[in-house]
């Protein structure tokens, strides 16, 4: 399940990994072999991760193995307690939300929910709600609201699910209400990227006082296919359309769209697992702790400032 | 080829440049229709009532008050923050619209009375990039909702908009959380937003302050939705069925207030805005 990419990587650590067996098996020594071929592969690691275009960071955003929601629940918070349901229609299995523990203090968490094989996938519709999903999450930010708890938010969708029940649903209606019930929330507010920010299904609760991304993950206005497809009239297109986009976390550091960047392990999150939720455990607890001295007052002031100033416009 | 040129140069000779603007074809019954008669019906066809979208400045002169309106759009123009480039590179493309429309970006509005209730009225222009929101289109409504807030005003929008601009990437994104949270302005001092769904509107512009009026009016026929019937078409394989994403779809489906003619909506946004505006509601006016 390599990427086109990490192919070569991938091929040199499994021989690797033969010769050690082998040396092992036979009695001989082939360490200098070994050694050589430790070398390589480093070199090769070394250039093939430092030069990632940004369409290869989208594929690694996608990466199977990649920490999901649920990695984060598990591995993060402690004490997690799913709560299903929006209470009009139905619960919606790309949304997990719920209540849980993070260093101890209780938060409340919401966040999408892709497969992690691809029965589960079909059953979480790849991690695209429908407005039910976003209704259970702005039943979470009351929750959040009511008890005073910080409410965390986990994005990783390739965009809210576009399809008739959907929009017969209100999809826009939802979405625009959950931007709305986000900004305001009184209590501290942090969303995190995980891997794919697909547009207005992501920015649905992405509405942080402050907003974190994992270092190879995307966020956009669409996705690069999409974009591609429209702008290029070539879904193929979508390398350069990632390029355009400038969707990768330096570049939405440098827009000043996110706060902080969690470094991901050598060959991304998906390689590594728990040294990236490490990281990312301390990211959160870097950014959630001044937030906690805010008066909700201040809170609200400071996203609303926040999300005020972005943009780009010239004086006439 | 050849022949085009020909009729167009017959054409030319016969009746002066502006023959062929003076007719235009209704796109539901194709009933050639005069201009002039057309825009006297503020551009809803007189022969089945289908309603063609309207320039900006007679969307204002259709709802403000005669001689009220003074222009607050405009002191911003858009910038090119990604060096955005497709087919056609971003900035050429925003310099054609802006000779084509004569306006910075695709939105057009200000201050004005609505049947003498104080109002800031912001007007999408389809004709500049499909109304499309990018970082001025999203000021210029954040702008507007606090200008709305800190005199008094009752806040109208009439959408009309593909829905976030896509050379803009996230920053456009970012306009529909600046948007709607804009809006909250308006809340804190019970000043009424009305919001008017007009064909087309989708996408981030739907799913976001266009969403969000405390009562939404749309005009019959308009296409409102969240995805594009040809991205949901393409997603789920299949037909979609008759009036799908039309207002009177969406009104049945609980989405809208009420879809109002034209011919009709000045006055139903005066019966709305005195109602709600506190200067009508205590007045009884």
């Amino acid at each position: 399940m390599a990427l086109e990419f990490e192919q070569p990587i991938d091929e040199l650590e499994a021989r690797i990994r033969e010769l050690r067996e082998y040396a092992e098996e036979k009695g001989v020594d082939l360490s200098d072999e070994i050694e050589l071929l430790e070398n390589k592969l480093e070199r090769l690691q070394k250039e093939t991760f430092s030069n990632l275009s940004r369409w290869q960071r989208v594929q690694l955003a996608r990466a199977p193995g990649r920490p999901t929601t649920l990695d984060v629940l598990e591995n993060v918070f402690s004490d997690f307690v799913e709560l299903h349901g929006d209470r009009a229609v139905a619960d919606d299995p790309a949304i997990v939300a719920g209540l849980a523990r993070f260093e101890g203090r209780s938060v409340v968490v919401a966040g999408h929910q892709k497969g992690r094989t691809t029965k589960e996938n079909i059953h979480r519709n790849f991690g695209m709600p429908h407005p039910e999903g976003y209704r259970k999450a702005m039943r979470m930010m009351d929750l959040a609201d009511r008890f005073g708890f910080p409410f965390i938010s986990l994005i990783d969708t390739p965009g809210a699910y576009p399809g008739i029940s959907a929009e017969e649903r209100g999809q826009a209606w939802v979405i625009a209400q959950s931007i709305q019930r986000m900004g305001r929330l009184r209590v501290p507010a942090l969303a995190v990227i995980l891997g794919e920010g697909g547009s207005g299904g992501a920015l649905a609760i992405g509405v942080g006082n402050r907003v974190l991304i994992m270092e190879n993950a995307w966020y956009s206005v669409i996705s690069p296919e999409s974009c591609a497809a429209i702008l290029w009239r070539d879904a193929a297109q979508a390398a350069e359309a990632a390029e355009a986009l400038k969707l990768t976390a330096r570049d939405l550091k440098e827009l000043g769209v996110v706060d902080r960047i969690v470094p991901e392990p050598r060959g991304g999150a998906h390689r590594q697992p728990q040294a990236a939720l490490a990281e990312l455990r301390r990211a959160i607890a870097a950014e959630l702790e001044p937030l906690l001295k805010l008066s909700p007052e201040e809170l609200l002031r400071d996203r609303y400032r926040r999300f005020r100033e972005m943009g780009a416009v010239a004086q006439s | 080829m050849a022949l085009d040129r020909l009729f167009r140069r017959r054409r030319t000779r016969g009746g002066g440049r502006d023959v062929p603007e003076l007719w235009l074809k209704c796109p539901a019954c194709e009933a050639q229709i005069y201009k002039k008669d057309l825009e006297a019906n503020l551009m809803v066809c007189p022969e089945c009532g289908h309603h063609l979208r309207m320039s900006v400045e007679q969307r204002v002169a259709m709802l403000a008050d005669e001689g009220s309106f003074e222009q607050t759009t405009g002191s911003v123009k858009p910038a090119d923050p990604l060096s955005f480039s497709d087919t056609e590179p971003y900035a050429e493309r925003l310099r054609r619209y802006q000779e084509k429309t004569g306006r910075s970006d695709a939105i057009y509005g200000g201050t004005c009375t609505i049947g003498g209730v104080p109002a800031l009225l912001l007007v999408m222009d389809y004709a500049f990039a499909g109304g499309s929101m990018g970082s001025v289109v999203g000021e210029e409504l954040a702008r507007g909702a606090e200008q709305a807030a800190a005199q008094g005003r009752a806040f109208v929008t009439v959408a009309a908009s593909g829905g976030a601009r896509m050379q803009e990437s996230v920053l456009s994104l970012m306009q529909m959380a600046k948007t709607t949270m804009a809006l909250d302005r308006l809340w804190e001092k019970r000043l009424p937003y009305v919001s008017i769904l007009t064909d087309p509107t989708t996408g981030g512009v739907t799913a976001s302050f266009a969403a969000l009026g405390d009562v939404i009016l749309a005009e019959p026929g308009a296409l409102i939705g969240f995805a594009g019937p040809r991205v949901i078409k393409q997603t789920i394989r299949q037909d979609l069925p008759e009036g799908f994403q039309r207002s009177e779809f969406l009104l049945q489906h609980g989405m809208l207030d009420q879809v109002v003619p034209r011919a009709e909506l000045r006055q139903r946004l005066i019966q709305v805005l005195s109602l709600l505006h506190p200067e009508g509601a205590a007045s009884g006016a």
